[in-house]
């Protein structure tokens, strides 16, 4: 009898979790704690809506010399933008490089408003990119990796292998080797993207996928490359592409 | 920044205890970090939080400087007229955020 209702029990809390796993890839969701998981799930009480609710406001606002806005060209957003999210980063022709969804942002801004980019993790950008992705919320990840892309992706990937900064760590040693288990007070998560741009408790505030690389390599205590590098554009395609399948959670909250 | 958000049942039963959750976007600096250049950051946080429900204050709160930022905060009031309830933040800068909710008590 106790013993079918701890299987219960086990079994219960797998299906619960089984959205935020894939295979052997499991969200940071599953890392966290039952209180920061309710406060993810609580469209209310999640800190990080007040961003989707600030990016839905800028994406109606006209503005730049073109006088237009998100809405000019895509209309409805929660019909255009479901399942972008889940593509970015992607291989820009334009550019011959990879191209987020920070900068597709601020390239709509410049070349079709008419308007002035947003800093990279302006309160506005992260706004936009968190209101955007919050269109995509629980459809799986799933980014392209051939033909064009594939040369940014083994960049990604060879960046996530090196080892760098004074505790000569590499990506891998951590989010690969080490994940669940313990670091000082924190659990290792396995480093997956499908929520960012993530309210962080250690920052107060919302921050985006580059933010959270050159936290990371700070701590490894190496020089953190600037948000919106190349380098860091091809490191996003990989782990995107090492959590595919996973939902997109954003705003996730952690830790 | 973003408008406060609160939930408020919009109706309850008369004599009722309802719950009203409220957030609110805010930096809540605590006036002892410092900047990228070592700068003390100044005290800048919501101090007082209040709750008047049809013009008389039911709910009062406090705040000081270990308050996380975007302070989420829930509390309880009884249902006893419909009206309207109202909901003030004040900050260290002397702004007052203010939003406003309807109820229906049958």
């Amino acid at each position: 009898m106790l013993l079918s209702a701890a299987c219960l029990g086990a079994r219960l809390l797998a299906d619960e979790l089984s959205p935020y796993t894939v295979e052997d890839r499991r969200s940071g969701y599953t890392y966290l704690s039952e209180d920061n998981q309710r406060l993810q799930d609580d469209d209310f009480a999640n800190p990080g809506l007040l961003w989707v609710e600030q990016g839905r406001t800028l994406w109606h606002r006209a503005d730049g010399t073109a006088g237009m806005s998100c809405t000019s060209c895509h209309g409805d957003a929660t019909v255009s933008m479901r399942g972008v999210r889940t593509r970015y980063p992607r291989f820009d022709p334009q550019r011959g490089k990879l191209i987020n969804l920070e900068q597709q942002i601020n390239r709509c801004r410049e070349q079709r408003m008419q308007a002035l980019p947003y800093p990279y993790e302006s309160e506005a950008l992260l706004a936009l990119t968190t209101f955007v992705s919050w269109q995509s919320r629980g459809l799986p990840m799933h980014v392209s990796i051939d033909g064009p892309a594939q040369p940014f992706f083994e960049a990604g990937r060879a960046f996530y292998m090196q080892r760098r900064g004074q505790l000569d760590l590499a990506c891998t040693h951590c989010h690969d080797q080490y994940a669940g288990q313990r670091l000082r007070g924190d659990v290792i998560s396995q480093g997956q993207s499908n929520g960012f741009p993530i309210y962080r408790h250690t920052w107060q505030t919302l921050g985006s996928t580059h933010r959270m690389f050159a936290w990371c390599n700070t701590s490894v205590r190496a020089e953190p490359y600037p948000l919106g590098a190349d380098e860091y554009v091809n490191l996003e395609l990989f782990v995107a592409w090492r959590g595919r399948g996973l939902p997109v959670e954003t705003p996730a909250v952690r830790r | 920044m973003a408008e406060p958000r609160v939930r408020v049942p919009s109706t309850a039963k008369k004599g009722e205890s309802i719950e009203i959750k409220t957030l609110i976007s805010h930096p809540m600096d605590s006036g002892h970090n410092r900047d990228v250049y070592g700068r003390l950051i100044p005290r800048y946080i919501i101090h007082t939080f209040t709750c008047t429900y049809n013009g008389e204050e039911v709910f009062r709160a406090d705040w000081h400087p270990a308050i996380a930022a975007n302070p989420y905060l829930t509390f309880y009031t009884v249902a006893t007229e419909s009206g309207r309830l109202r909901f003030e933040w004040s900050d260290d800068k002397g702004t007052v955020y203010a939003t406003e909710a309807e109820i229906t008590v049958v």
